[in-house]
């Protein structure tokens, strides 16, 4: 009944056996990814979370880390084209997975069109969040032309489609990315523009 | 984090067998507790088993009668989106939607959700305070410390904090049952005996055991379920924990109430069922605010505040009157 594909539905590529060798605690394990289009291998450490393993092995610093925690949404990146926090997220889970960060969001030298929003509503002031609050975004529409619901929508049994979306909708969906900065209204004139142009 | 060995499994009654035989090892799924856990020394696990790869267990199947079977590995985005689910059981589509952000919703899982601990800042604190659930016989720095957010029922000297799950309580409203597969095979536990009072073992939330998987979560027919409604209040108005929240579901006559089902979150080390506001409401009318204020009230008589949360007391009944009056609207 789900209209994203299921998650844990690629092959993971960790040691299959609950006991086996590539687990000992010290050890390192080899991943292979597909980042923003591109494949490839990278070994970490069990405990190495998506976002170190972004920064620190694959120079991919456009994704931030903030709370570190889930609590902030800075280092929202999509796997298999779901927004998720990568701060909590295992890099040796994620064999065979699909990552896009903000460094693949333009496509043949344009931005995304939510990123030429961004700009033109002047959605942010550091600049630290707006990273993640892209990715959020960029997702965030998907979700809601797939007919996902949120705690905004008046009534859950309807079927929810894209002229839904309010400014209250684009809130609630949106809250789990903070702006220290309180750049909010903007971030909505943002979103409200990018579904517009979508 | 701490180092760790990490492994996949494929096979549910090998990774039962491993959990049982070996007590440093804990299943992972979403990990949007556990990691967050091991990040505060919470709990320091030497090996996880990714259970993500275990066949069929992310399925969402509308049952005939009207049930639902929600896998234990479904997303909490993809459940609270199911049509079904949100014909069937909005209040279940509700609470989830009400909890954490859209990132967190579609990596959790739903065995997960009702295995995450409890939100009490001297359990979470990472130097690691006197907390009898972090760390057994140390005491409970809540208990005469900041207290806003802890329970007002069924708490014991040596623990005082809630639960926090949303669906959690959904949950315990609408009777649901968890399918947990363990050494010696499936078995069901009725929801409002899966988490436990703290009593002078804090640190066990549940009732399961050493080598136990939650397979399932089923949610049986039942005719409140369509006029059902989740209701949480807290400090901010989204992405934040319940300071009190109510799952309210009733069935009418007309404006008569001919049963109710209400469930708190917020309050107790567990979702707290308010049997007897539930007795007290049968026959009572939607439109008799009194009548159903005093029906409510009969189940906080045995309410036991803390320093800081008596406020709880008054709001979580006003909270159990609207949420029962937004699921009559619904009848």
């Amino acid at each position: 009944m789900s209209r994203t594909p299921e998650p844990g539905s690629a092959d993971a590529g960790t040691d299959k056996t609950p006991s086996g060798a590539a687990t000992g605690k010290s050890g390192t394990v080899p991943v292979n990814l597909t980042v923003n289009g591109l494949t490839r291998t990278i070994t970490v450490e069990p405990r190495m979370t998506l976002l170190d393993a972004l920064r620190e092995n694959l120079a991919l610093t456009g994704t931030k880390k903030a709370c570190d925690r889930g609590e902030c949404g800075a280092c929202t990146v999509h796997i298999d084209g779901r927004r998720v926090l990568s701060c909590m997220t295992l890099a040796a889970m994620l064999e065979g997975k699909k990552i896009t960060t903000i460094e693949g969001l333009e496509k043949n030298s344009m931005l995304h069109p939510l990123q030429s929003a961004f700009i033109e509503h002047d959605g942010f002031q550091c600049g630290f969040c707006t990273s993640g609050q892209i990715m959020s975004g960029v997702a965030m529409i998907e979700e809601a032309k797939a007919g996902w619901p949120s705690a905004a929508t008046a009534d859950l049994r309807r079927d929810f489609t894209l002229t839904d979306l309010s400014r209250a909708e684009i809130r609630e969906r949106m809250s789990g990315n903070l702006c220290r900065c309180a750049c909010y209204p903007n971030i909505v004139d943002a979103v409200v523009e990018a579904v517009a142009r979508s | 984090m701490h180092p760790f060995g990490l492994s996949r499994a494929d096979d549910p009654a090998k990774a039962i067998a491993a959990h049982a035989q070996d007590p440093e090892l804990a299943f992972i799924a979403g990990g949007t507790d556990l990691i967050g856990l091991m990040k505060d020394r919470a709990t320091l696990p030497e090996r996880l088993l990714d259970i993500n790869g275990l066949p069929k267990m992310a399925r969402i199947e509308a049952l005939p009668g009207g049930g639902v079977r929600i896998g234990a590995l479904a997303r909490m985005g993809d459940v609270a989106a199911d049509t079904e689910v949100r014909r069937r059981f909005p209040v279940v589509a509700e609470a989830l939607l009400f909890a954490a952000s859209g990132q967190l919703r579609n990596m959790a899982s739903i065995g997960g959700n009702i295995m995450q601990r409890t939100r009490c800042a001297y359990f979470r604190d990472e130097i690691g305070g006197r907390c009898n659930k972090r760390n057994r016989g140390s005491g409970c720095a809540a208990l005469h410390g900041l207290n806003r957010n802890h329970a007002i029922f069924g708490w014991s000297e040596s623990c005082v904090a809630t639960n926090p799950s949303d669906l959690a309580v959904a949950l315990a409203a609408m009777d649901a049952i968890v399918i947990v597969q363990g050494k010696t095979g499936e078995r069901p536990i009725p929801f409002t005996d899966f988490h436990r009072l703290p009593g002078s073992t804090p640190e066990r939330d549940n009732v399961l055991d050493r080598g136990d998987l939650i397979v399932a979560i089923e949610v049986p027919a039942n005719v409140e379920a369509s006029a059902s409604h989740y209701l949480k209040v807290r400090d901010r108005a989204s992405y934040e924990f319940a300071l009190v929240s109510t799952a309210a579901a009733v069935e009418t006559d007309g404006r008569r109430i001919r049963s109710a089902r209400l469930a708190m979150g917020g309050v107790a080390h567990k979702p707290w069922r308010l049997t007897a506001a539930e007795t007290g409401l049968r026959g009572i009318s939607l439109d008799d605010i009194d009548g159903l204020r005093s029906a409510i009230a009969t189940s906080f008589t045995d309410a036991r505040p803390l320093a800081h949360n008596a406020f709880k007391v008054e709001l979580a009944q006003r909270v159990a009157l609207r949420a029962l009056q937004t699921a009559g609207a619904r009848a």
